[in-house]
């Protein structure tokens, strides 16, 4: 009796007698190579579901209260080092761009350009957290840090930098408090998943050296570079959110 | 020669096997560092009935202390940290995990056919994020407590109280990355690891229902992971998104809290009524009446589940038409769970019913749970809510689901799969003196819940006014005799690890796939990958095999 | 049987059964309507359940094992499916249409309603009778008379419930919520906070003494404090200095406020409001947020400086403001007593 004709994943049942147990990456309770993988990137996504989820809730509360206090996270936005978020931005397209090259790399089988492009995002990776670091410091002089070190000042009284900007009344200058309490929750958890990433790729670039990805197996530098093409696009939606509010006018 | 491997030992001279994964290495260390599904089941069972006991002990001292109108026993404070643990305890270390990390890790393999989860290694770290979230807050309990309620209300649990909310709050958030991971898990396994020929169509409603759970913690818990982030953070540092001196909106948190809590009650339940489907077919032979019905209806509880959230908040002044909105969406979201009453006892209709200790418990999940349900319509209705809502009518409502509904399809999941677990039946007439207990104590405990909540007594009271009294003290009579009915099944369990009866392969003859294996399973599960030809809850394809199997063998 | 077997059990008993009621006093005009409801409730309850436990026990008993010995497998049957889906939704929707109509009657006063405010903080209410009257954990009211609650909290969330009337409502810091009753018996009743809100929660309790409208005059007569709450606001209206801007003059900084209750206002960002209780006590805390159209953002922000109460008393205020004159008058008066030189001469009983 033949009740194979009604197997789940027809192609994996085809390329079962081909792989099953030759790959040494092939886990135990796997049929195929293809089935691990595919696993493995159904996994992935479902985790970057579940990370939208995690940034939608401080999305939402943004929203939130860009509609009620909008003068004040203009006034907050403002204060933010213009040049420095631009280049974050160019920094993190530009690691994805290398990190996208790595996955090639790792397709294409070169150990060499492997090592070469997670390297480059590597770095890439630690210029953004540097050039943070560098933001937050700013805000920290400036007063800017709600609950811990805080003052309004910069809002009640008129900016050189935007002559056109009226100078806050003191209760709307209050509300930057809530501006700035997003942009650190928000800024602060998205460099949390960098610093993750950076770590992460520190990891990878050594088993990389040793030549773990370039056999064939690759779903682990396929997955790290959808989570990191992923913490990037938040950084995409950040940027305009927080540094770009009003600048036309 | 069939290419299926699945065999039939015979009954009655049934003998524990030689290998199984209980015994396939030994040592703590073969524990702590194991990837196989089913040995991290038991870790969990383990971790998961310990919180129960602390949860449990906390419910004790909140019935004991609510024997006498003045609370004596208990300092109001004592009091508030005291339910705060059993709320915190049994929802986020107990209720969320146990049913989908117990019985989900150790049957969603075995049922459709697959050597382990798709993610073991990641399997084995939830449940070590399980336990460093557990301990996290066991630290807060221990040095000094908790006293917010489980619910974390902001402004009070940012500005307001000084106990070790931050440390709560980090434990529950830890934990949720355990839940998170579960259900990637879950979800792949389940798309990606059948066996050949298992359709989405022959699967267990089993699965069919932790499929839903997993959806839930996919896409609820980061929310809940977040506010909880928030509360933390404003707590420690002071910002002000929930501060209504600062411009926050305390409201928000409420948004946040229950848009995870909300869906969070259906982790509480969905796997409950996973566990029904299989032992009503079970033990009344017979297959699921409306089996696409009640499939369906899982995902569609678990679908609507997310739009519901805001009926916690019909007295908090959100506007009427989302008042309406939230309404009418809870109303629906009931109609899949009749569905599955109805279903359910319908199966019984021209079956072949025997009374074994798990369809005890099944039935008295069918009782309490629609029970539950109903009155969960009076909270839905928005003029009844609001004389109802904060009341102990709503402590009756949840608890009739989640620990008559809930804790009743656990009882039968554990006896009905605990053959399986351990290889040794528990004994039988014990189980259904226990289940008996359980349910009178159950509906002693809680049915003067719902007189005192109409009558207006509201939650969380650490004394109450004396006309409340009567209720009271029946209520904590029936406490006392429902901790006997939980205490009993832990003795025999315990007991029957070593005396009890070898069970054998099938001793329920039940269809599923897990139960054409040997009990305990093999560390691999299946020697061979099974293939699938049949349907599910197929007892007309089960009396062939065991037909032609006694002809084989004899 | 039981007073022979043990007489202490037997008193103890008795006294306890005398003291289990089993459902709360109907004492204000929405409860009949609530309890109707419920009856309907329970009506659907009892017999969903009721047929649920008959099919169990029905068929367990016709389907036993020893009875039946084979089961007939049956696939589904999609007209009982539909038939078990169609009739609990149809009971569900009526459930739903019935609810919202009588959450709409509790939660929209009659316009006729007299207002009481109620400050919530840990652990305690106190209620701000228009006529000056102060009270803590308890609330006298008329019987036969809407009454509004116009609610605010000082510090965390508490709820307002008083389970006799069948009415309860959120009360939350930093915005008003209302509730209103009318109660029908004379009598007293609880009062709870139903809302979790710190150590004695269970403390922050009292007592609604619903009275004939004879007794309640008598009680408003006697507990007065001297001066109504729109005097208290008066005067705090001139200790801030509100009158400066807010003067009626035709020239004057800010807007004329006599009158100005219950019309709409246009905002600077082109939108209107309704000025109700809400809104002007939120403008008073936060003047940027509703700038009003046709004035100068000059409104400093009275956050932290006048507490509920006060804002309480600053809102019914101008709510019985029907005339700048007194206002006009203050101005004079503290001029004149500061001897400023360029005093303007008052505009009299000019009313905008």
């Amino acid at each position: 009796m033949d009740s194979q004709a009604i197997a789940t994943q027809p192609t994996s049942a085809q390329e079962a007698h081909g792989e099953h147990g030759h790959s040494p990456h092939l886990r135990h309770h796997f049929a195929t190579v293809a089935q691990q993988r595919e696993a493995a990137s159904f996994g992935m996504w479902l985790f970057l579901l579940t990370e939208i989820m995690f940034f939608g809730g401080m999305f939402t509360a943004y929203l939130i209260y860009r509609n009620w206090y909008y003068p004040a996270f203009v006034a907050g936005s403002h204060w933010m080092v213009m040049w420095a978020g631009t280049l974050n931005t160019t920094v993190l397209i530009c690691s994805s761009f290398t990190m996208a090259m790595g996955v090639y790399s790792a397709e294409t089988r070169n150990r060499k350009a492997l090592l070469r492009y997670l390297t480059i995002t590597l770095l890439f990776g630690l210029v953004f957290l540097l050039i943070k670091a560098y933001e937050w410091h700013d805000e920290w002089e400036h007063h800017h840090v709600p609950g811990i070190n805080f003052s309004i000042s910069d809002f009640t009284h008129p900016d050189p930098r935007y002559p056109l900007d009226k100078p806050l009344p003191v209760d709307m200058a209050e509300k930057t408090q809530t501006y700035f309490s997003l942009y650190f929750m928000l800024t602060g958890v998205h460099a949390l998943h960098m610093l993750v990433g950076v770590s992460i790729l520190v990891v990878l670039l050594f088993q990389a050296w040793r030549g773990a990805y370039t056999t064939g197996h690759m779903t682990t530098i396929e997955n790290f570079g959808l989570y990191w093409h992923f913490v990037d696009i938040v950084w995409i939606f950040l940027f305009p959110l927080l540094y770009l509010i009003s600048r036309h006018q | 020669m069939s290419s299926t491997s699945i065999v039939l030992p015979d009954q009655q001279t049934a003998f524990l096997p030689k290998r199984s994964f209980l015994n396939s290495s030994y040592g703590l260390k073969s524990w702590l560092l194991t990837l196989d599904h089913k040995r991290i089941a038991i870790l969990y069972l383990i971790t998961t009935c310990f919180f129960f006991t602390i949860g449990g002990t906390a419910a004790a001292l909140i019935r004991l202390n609510l024997l006498t109108p003045g609370g004596e026993l208990m300092a109001a404070d004592t009091y508030n940290k005291v339910f705060s643990i059993h709320g915190i305890i049994m929802v986020f270390f107990f209720l969320v995990p146990i049913a989908p990390a117990v019985l989900g890790n150790f049957c969603i393999p075995l049922m459709i056919g697959a050597k382990d989860v798709a993610f073991p290694r990641l399997n084995l770290l939830s449940w070590y994020i399980f336990v460093t979230g557990g301990l996290i807050e066991l630290y807060a309990i221990i040095w000094g407590g908790i006293d917010t309620g489980w619910t974390f209300t902001t402004p009070l649990s940012t500005h307001y109280v000084n106990t070790h909310v931050i440390a709560g709050a980090m434990g529950i958030f830890v934990a949720g990355f355990s839940s998170i991971l579960t259900g990637v898990n879950f979800i792949v396994t389940i798309h990606r690891l059948r066996a050949p020929g298992m359709t989405w169509f022959r699967l267990p409603l089993f699965i069919w229902s932790y499929y839903a759970t997993s959806i839930i913690f996919v896409l609820a818990t980061p929310v809940i992971a977040i506010a909880l982030a928030l509360v933390g953070l404003e707590r420690f540092t002071g910002i002000g998104v929930f501060d209504p001196a600062k411009g926050g909106d305390p409201l928000l948190f409420q948004h946040l809290f229950w848009f995870y809590s909300h869906p969070a009650v259906y982790v509480m339940i969905l796997p409950g009524m996973g566990i029904m489907s299989e032992v009503v077919a079970c033990f009344s032979r017979k297959r699921v009446f409306g089996y696409t019905a009640v499939a369906f209806s899982s995902v569609a509880i678990a679908v609507f589940s997310f739009f519901v959230w805001a009926h916690h908040m019909f007295i908090m002044g959100i506007s009427n038409y989302s008042a309406l909105v939230f309404s009418l969406m809870t109303m629906l979201v009931a109609v899949p769970s009749a569905i599955k009453i109805f279903n359910w006892s319908s199966t019984l209709y021209k079956g072949s019913i025997s009374f074994d200790t798990p369809i005890l418990y099944a039935f008295s999940f069918i009782g309490l749970f629609t029970i539950g349900g109903l009155t969960g319509v009076y909270l839905a209705s928005l003029g009844m809510d609001i004389h109802l809502t904060e009341t102990y009518f709503i402590v009756a409502h949840f608890h009739y689901v989640m620990v008559g509904g809930m804790v009743s399809a656990l009882m039968a999941g554990l006896h009905f799969w605990w053959p399986k677990i351990t290889g040794r039946m528990y004994p039988e007439m014990l189980g259904r003196l226990a289940a008996c207990i359980l349910f009178i104590g159950f509906n002693l405990t809680f049915f003067p819940q719902f007189i005192l909540g109409y009558m207006g007594m509201p939650r969380r009271y650490h004394a109450y006014p004396p006309e409340f009294q009567v209720l009271n003290v029946l209520s904590t009579a029936g406490a006392s005799i429902l901790a006997i009915g939980y205490i009993l099944p832990a003795i025999y369990f315990l007991w029957s690890l070593k005396y009890g009866k070898v069970a054998g392969a099938n001793p329920w003859r039940a269809p599923g796939l897990e139960w054409q294996v040997q009990s305990p399973p093999l560390e691999e599960n299946f020697t061979e990958t099974p293939v699938v030809d049949f349907e599910a809850y197929d007892f007309e394809w089960l009396a062939k095999q065991t037909s032609s199997e006694v002809q084989t063998v004899g | 049987m039981m007073q022979y077997i043990s007489p202490v059990l037997w008193q103890f008993l008795q006294k306890w059964l005398h003291r289990l009621p089993l459902f709360p006093p109907e004492a204000s005009s929405i409860a009949p309507y609530t309890d109707e409801f419920y009856f309907y409730l329970l009506v659907i309850s009892f017999i969903g359940t009721g047929i649920v436990v008959a099919m169990v026990i029905g068929f367990s008993v016709l389907y036993r094992k020893e009875r039946n010995p084979e089961a007939t497998q049956i696939e589904g049957n999609t007209l009982l499916e539909a038939t078990w889906t169609i009739i609990p939704l149809g009971l569900f929707l009526i459930a739903f249409v019935w609810g919202a109509l009588l959450y709409f009657r509790i939660y929209n006063p009659p316009t006729n309603a007299m207002n009481i405010y109620i400050v919530g903080k840990q652990w305690m209410w106190k209620a701000e009778h228009p006529g000056g009257q102060h009270e803590i954990n308890a609330l006298h009211v008329p019987i036969n008379r809407p009454v509004q609650l116009t609610m605010i909290s000082q510090d965390v969330f508490h709820s307002f419930s008083i389970p006799a009337f069948r009415v309860k409502r959120e009360v939350i810091p930093g915005r008003y919520t209302t509730v209103w009753f009318e109660a029908t018996q004379p009598g007293t009743y609880h009062l709870f906070c139903t809302q979790y809100c710190g150590t004695l929660h269970s403390q922050m309790i009292g007592e609604v003494v619903a009275m004939s409208p004879e007794d309640y005059q008598k009680w408003t007569n006697s507990s007065t404090s001297g001066s109504s709450l729109a005097q208290n606001g008066e005067r705090l209206f001139a200790s801030l200095g509100c009158g400066q801007c807010h003067s009626g003059n035709p020239e004057a900084r800010g807007p004329n406020l006599a009158g100005v209750y219950g019309t709409k206002i246009q905002l600077a960002n082109g939108s209107f409001v309704t000025a109700d209780d809400a809104f002007l006590r939120d403008i008073i805390l936060n003047p940027t947020l509703h700038q009003v159209a046709g004035y100068a953002p000059i409104m400093p922000t009275y956050q932290g400086q006048v507490s509920e109460e006060g804002l309480i008393s600053l809102v019914e205020f101008i709510k019985n403001l029907n005339s700048n004159y007194r206002i006009q008058q203050t101005l004079t008066t503290s001029q004149v007593q500061s001897a400023a030189p360029t005093a303007a001469p008052g505009q009299g009983m000019v009313k905008q």
